[in-house]
């Protein structure tokens, strides 16, 4: 099997792909939310109003908003402890999030997840937000499983980074998800880095997608920061397993803008190249495209980010106002039937 | 009614049963299909289900124990076979990490019915990469049910309840108690997971023992009845959670408490049981409570060396005479 690339798309092509203004506005949107939202998660972070583990995903928003955007709303989701994305693309309410991120009751997760883990939201179809890194690729293999024995045309997408690659169940999933043609679209949000190590020193092969390619998985090597070339390949690769030909794979290249987690000041990255890829900003370039063909102006653009930021300031403060589980409740989530707790 | 039949027969039946009356039940692992399960557990599930519901894996343990656990969370009720206990390790993070705990980080959003069927050869002269009986990690998993049945009977409605719950189930069989024939009734039960069982009822000390020690401590019982000591035997048959309440029953009855555990001694499950009945039925106590363990090796290959190493009715006959006189 071969890599199929997807370049950036110009804004000129644009009109054949049977978007309408809606979907193009919705795609807008949802970057900006997952903007707004991480930079205000970090600014929580620097006044000490949030802690613990939180990794943002500022730069990836194309991926997130174009996968998703491919799938429907009834696809399951494996997300990963990068997540926040995931889940406001999928809708998930910031109020929700926001309190997770602040250990609420009345969170994603009911305040025991944490920033990791608050993107699963079953509501939502996402299934799991796991912090073991290739912890989740093996897990969406079963959904993928579970799917297909339900003859159901439902389909599970799995987000997972380019470190995660090297893992031993990232190599098992794969194998064993082309071998029995399940529905499973991965996708990796190669980002260049896993935590300070560069892509490079960890890999050796031409793309992550070449190697996805050699267990016989339609792969594509996609443009991560321009949302319609993920888009595009996302179509692509959903519609290949919608036919039942079994999973495919999508490296998104893309960068994040800032360190790996929220006190990380990444110096580890050469300067030119984060220069270069800040010009390559998914959202400016989305943005101006959409300007350019007439479908925003610059001043609607602000408007929603204003709104934006105004939904950020009421969910921030419900979030403080709202209690924590009491420590009592907490034996009754660790088994589905409650008796199974002795003490 | 009432027939014999295998220790590996019970579980084969109680994975037929479910699977007829619950196509939510699907099974898979390493040779499960074709070849009927090494040990032959799974034997005409393919035949009889089919191809979609009895799977041969690849050898990739971590992604058979993922795939259930992402089966279980799109409704489905996987039983999925590690081929030995020892292969565990490698599917750890999936098992430890995801698996047990799941439900709990996602706020109970979620609950994962998956079984997790294993097998530990101690005592088939496997040697030591092949025989590791590791259950003990696993009282340290909240999250996790840990059944380990001792009988036929046990493993037939233990097995039965653990496909039924809505939890993930490590359950744990013996190796050696596979061809072990004992009564299984015809008519559908099924047994409580979380409950030990008093396996044999006595006055002078409590026997503690399960999965493969039940067989030892019962026929030590009977050994040390006609010496006119009256053993209780109580088979814990799930580790996690432990039921504490019966143990502390017993012990505060009999007064003096034997483990018979096939972990190795030090962390193994039986300094868990002992440290229990130190803080809740000390004052009960006649005599310092004993563990007979596996010692703190890996499994010897030889069969003569296996033999020594093993906890055996023998070993659990001295220790009980030294508690009581
Ligand atoms: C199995 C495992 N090993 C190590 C870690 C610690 N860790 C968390 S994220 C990370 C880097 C992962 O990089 P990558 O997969 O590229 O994803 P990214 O963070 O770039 O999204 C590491 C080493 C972990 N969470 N899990």
């Amino acid at each position: 099997m071969s890599v199929e690339a997807i370049d950036e798309i110009p804004a000129e092509k644009y009109q054949t792909l049977g978007l309408t203004r809606e979907d193009f506005l919705w795609l807008l949107r949802k970057m900006c939310e997952m903007r707004k939202f991480e930079e205000r998660v970090e600014r929580l972070f620097f006044e000490g109003q949030l802690i613990g583990p939180c990794h943002l995903y500022l730069g990836q928003e194309a991926v997130a908003a174009g996968v998703i955007k491919a799938l429907d709303d009834e696809d399951f989701i494996i997300s990963t402890y990068r997540g926040h994305g995931h889940a406001i693309a999928r809708g998930v309410p910031f109020e929700a999030l926001m309190a997770e991120l602040f250990g609420r009751k009345t969170g994603t997760c009911k305040g025991l997840g944490g920033s990791m883990h608050s993107a699963m939201s079953l509501e939502h179809n996402i299934l799991l937000a796991s912090a073991i890194v290739g912890g989740g690729i093996p897990i969406a293999v079963g959904v993928g499983l579970a799917l297909q024995y339900r003859k159901s045309s439902r389909i599970v997408a799995v987000f997972f980074g380019d470190g995660a690659v090297n893992t031993g169940a990232f190599h098992e999933a794969l194998n064993l998800a082309a071998v029995w043609k399940l529905p499973v679209l991965f996708v990796c949000e190669n980002n260049f880095y896993a935590f300070s190590v560069p892509h490079k020193k960890s890999f050796a092969g031409e793309s992550i997608a070449a190697r996805a390619s050699s267990y016989g998985i339609k792969a594509y090597l996609v443009d991560g920061n321009d949302v319609i070339a993920v888009y595009t390949s996302g179509k692509d690769a959903v519609a290949h397993i919608r036919s039942g030909c079994g999973p495919a794979f999508i490296e998104c290249r893309t960068y994040r803008k800032k360190g790996h987690g929220v006190y990380d000041k990444a110096e580890y990255r050469p300067q030119n190249e984060v220069q270069e890829w800040m010009k390559k900003d998914p959202i400016e370039r989305f943005a101006n495209n959409l300007m350019q063909l007439g479908i925003i102006t610059k001043e609607e653009f602000e408007t929603l980010n204003m709104e934006i930021e105004k939904a950020l300031d009421v969910c921030v403060e419900k979030a403080k106002a709202a209690p924590c589980l009491d420590f009592s409740e907490l034996w009754k989530l660790v088994y589905a039937e409650e008796e199974a707790h002795y003490g | 009614m009432v027939r014999e039949i295998s220790y590996a027969e019970a579980l084969n039946e109680a994975l037929r049963e479910e699977m007829e009356q619950d196509d939510r039940v699907i099974v898979f692992g390493e040779d499960v299909g074709v070849f009927g399960g090494v040990y032959k557990v799974t034997k005409g599930l393919l035949e009889k289900f089919g191809p979609e519901r009895v799977r041969d894996t690849p050898i990739s343990e971590a992604a058979i124990v993922g795939a259930a656990i992402g089966a279980a969370l799109a409704g489905l009720r996987p039983v999925a076979e590690i081929m030995y206990m020892d292969f565990i390790t490698i599917a750890m993070d999936q098992l430890v990490t995801h698996a047990a705990k799941i439900r709990f980080m996602s706020g109970g959003q979620v609950c994962l019915p998956m079984v997790i069927r294993t097998q530990y050869s101690l005592g088939r002269v496997h040697g030591c990469q092949h025989s590791q009986f590791l259950a003990s990690w696993f009282l340290n998993v909240p999250g996790l049910k840990v059944v380990l049945p001792g009988t036929p009977k046990d493993a037939k409605g233990l097995l039965k309840s653990a496909i039924r719950g809505n939890d993930p189930v490590l359950f744990v069989e013996s190796g050696v108690l596979y061809s072990w024939k004992g009564p299984v009734p015809e008519d559908e039960y099924l047994i409580t997971i979380g409950q030990a069982d008093i396996k044999r009822k006595g006055s002078d000390l409590t026997i503690v023992a399960f999965s493969r020690t039940v067989r030892e401590a019962l026929a030590a019982a009977d050994r040390l009845s006609a010496e006119g000591i009256d053993a209780e035997v109580v088979d814990l048959m799930t580790l996690n959670p432990l039921d504490v309440k019966t143990l502390v029953g017993s012990v505060k009855k009999t007064n003096r408490l034997l483990v018979a555990d096939d972990s190795t001694k030090t962390g193994g499950i039986s300094a868990e049981i002992i440290s229990r009945i130190v803080e809740e039925a000390f004052d009960y106590l006649d005599a310092p409570p004993v563990r007979v363990n596996s010692p703190d090796l890996p499994v010897p290959f030889a069969q003569p060396l296996e033999n020594q190493y093993l906890v055996n009715a023998d070993k659990i006959c001295e220790a009980a005479r030294r508690m009581v006189h």
